[in-house]
């Protein structure tokens, strides 16, 4: 039962953390909730379906499918979280004041919130499919009802630590709110494509470059909860490969250059707005 | 955004060169175990493992020190490329039966 529960609140706990970073990044959008569940739900979806087709995705490419499809579902929610950042850096004053001003929640418009729904989905997917393949495997070599309720607590304890997060957040000043959740968002994106690049080398299509840029382990190992967090939150690696390094560097480069880009132009464009009628800026 | 990304890998082609020449070594799951348990490889060359599953059930081949992560299905192969390693001990495990799927790997 033990047993269940640990495997299960480890893949829990990363989809967890992600969808709580959703929730925190779409922050007094309108119909947030629905955009949420609905990525949850999708993602479960897939997650059966990966699962059912883990073995010709495996064979695929050579034996290199997994890899490549694990890397690709990485990139495709770092280029979302990526998205909404920039998104984000030019409307997020306007958000803010408008959710001031009109004491409810913001209409967005759907591309906004279905960047976000995809994140929510992929990050379910992932995890989704290895928690069921766990427990199929558990149930094919006569499982138990201690397993259920393993699984059950697992469960409970990963999305616990979710919500835990999701509160901590909301706790911060709305005038900080979204620079921090930009922030982290950030974070977790360099993360994910540090991650793409060790799925990558492990199917031998990109090099290490450096075995092991430092060893952080006695310090801070990933086994450990922190680490672990970290892991997820930030992309915290004790043992980094070179190549992960460098896609994380040049993944929070690229999309702070964006953030700057779409942020400046956003403020140009109010600021004439304003000139052109005659008020100050 | 990629293309610019794959453009800062250009000067590695000189190490992908080298990378191109592989050993390959089969470790077999049977009975949520290893076989072999321990296994020697030379340091300094690219690895490819090929964990043939003999399980009716999935497991999960991962290393935190070789740096893998992967399901191999029941009664499926899966290949995974490590190094080039170190001299030294990696421990590998099978996530999903951790208590007897417990391996290493010794490289010099």
């Amino acid at each position: 039962m033990l047993g269940s529960a640990v495997v299960v609140f480890r893949e829990t706990l990363e989809a967890a953390l992600i969808v709580a970073i959703v929730m925190g990044a779409t922050r007094g959008v309108a119909q947030r909730g629905r955009w949420v569940a609905g990525g949850v739900a999708l993602g479960i979806v897939g997650a059966l379906l990966v699962a059912l087709f883990a073995g010709a995705i495996s064979q695929a490419v050579e034996g290199r499918g997994q890899e490549l499809f694990n890397a690709a579902v990485l990139l495709v929610a770092v280029a979302m979280l990526a998205w909404h950042n920039v998104w984000m850096s030019s409307h997020a004053r306007k958000h803010v004041e408008e959710m001031r001003h009109l004491g409810h929640d913001v209409q967005v418009g759907a591309r906004p919130l279905s960047a976000m729904l995809a994140v929510t989905a992929l990050a379910v997917l992932r995890e989704g499919a290895e928690t069921v393949l766990f427990l199929y495997g558990l149930v094919a070599s006569g499982g138990s009802a201690g397993l259920a309720v393993g699984g059950l607590l697992g469960l409970a304890g990963g999305t616990g630590i979710g919500v835990l997060l999701y509160f901590g957040l909301l706790r911060v000043p709305l005038r900080h709110f979204f620079t921090v959740t930009g922030v982290i968002v950030l974070l977790l994106a360099a993360g994910l494509a540090a991650s793409a690049a060790g799925f990558l080398v492990q199917a031998g299509l990109l090099p290490t470059l450096i075995d092991q840029v430092w060893n952080s382990s006695r310090l801070l190992s990933m086994d450990s909860m922190t680490g672990r967090m970290l892991h997820v939150l930030v992309g915290y690696n004790d043992r980094p490969t070179g190549i992960e390094l460098l896609f994380y560097v040049v993944t929070l480069a690229t999309i702070l250059v964006l953030m700057r880009l779409f942020g400046a132009r956003a403020t140009r464009a109010a600021r004439s707005a304003a000139a052109k009628q005659g008020a100050p800026a | 955004m990629y293309p610019i990304r794959f453009a800062f890998l250009l000067p590695l082609a000189l190490p992908v060169a080298a990378y191109a020449q592989t050993l390959e070594y089969t470790i077999v799951i049977k009975e949520h175990r290893f076989q072999p348990g321990e296994l020697t490889v030379p340091s300094g060359k690219r690895i490819k493992l090929v964990i043939d599953n003999q399980d009716g059930t999935p497991e999960e081949f991962e290393s935190h020190e070789l740096r893998v992560e992967k399901i191999i299905p029941g009664g499926t192969k899966g290949t995974v490329s490590v190094g080039p390693l170190k001299p030294g001990t990696y421990p590998f495990f099978g996530e999903f039966h951790e208590a007897t799927a417990q391996g290493k790997l010794h490289a010099k």
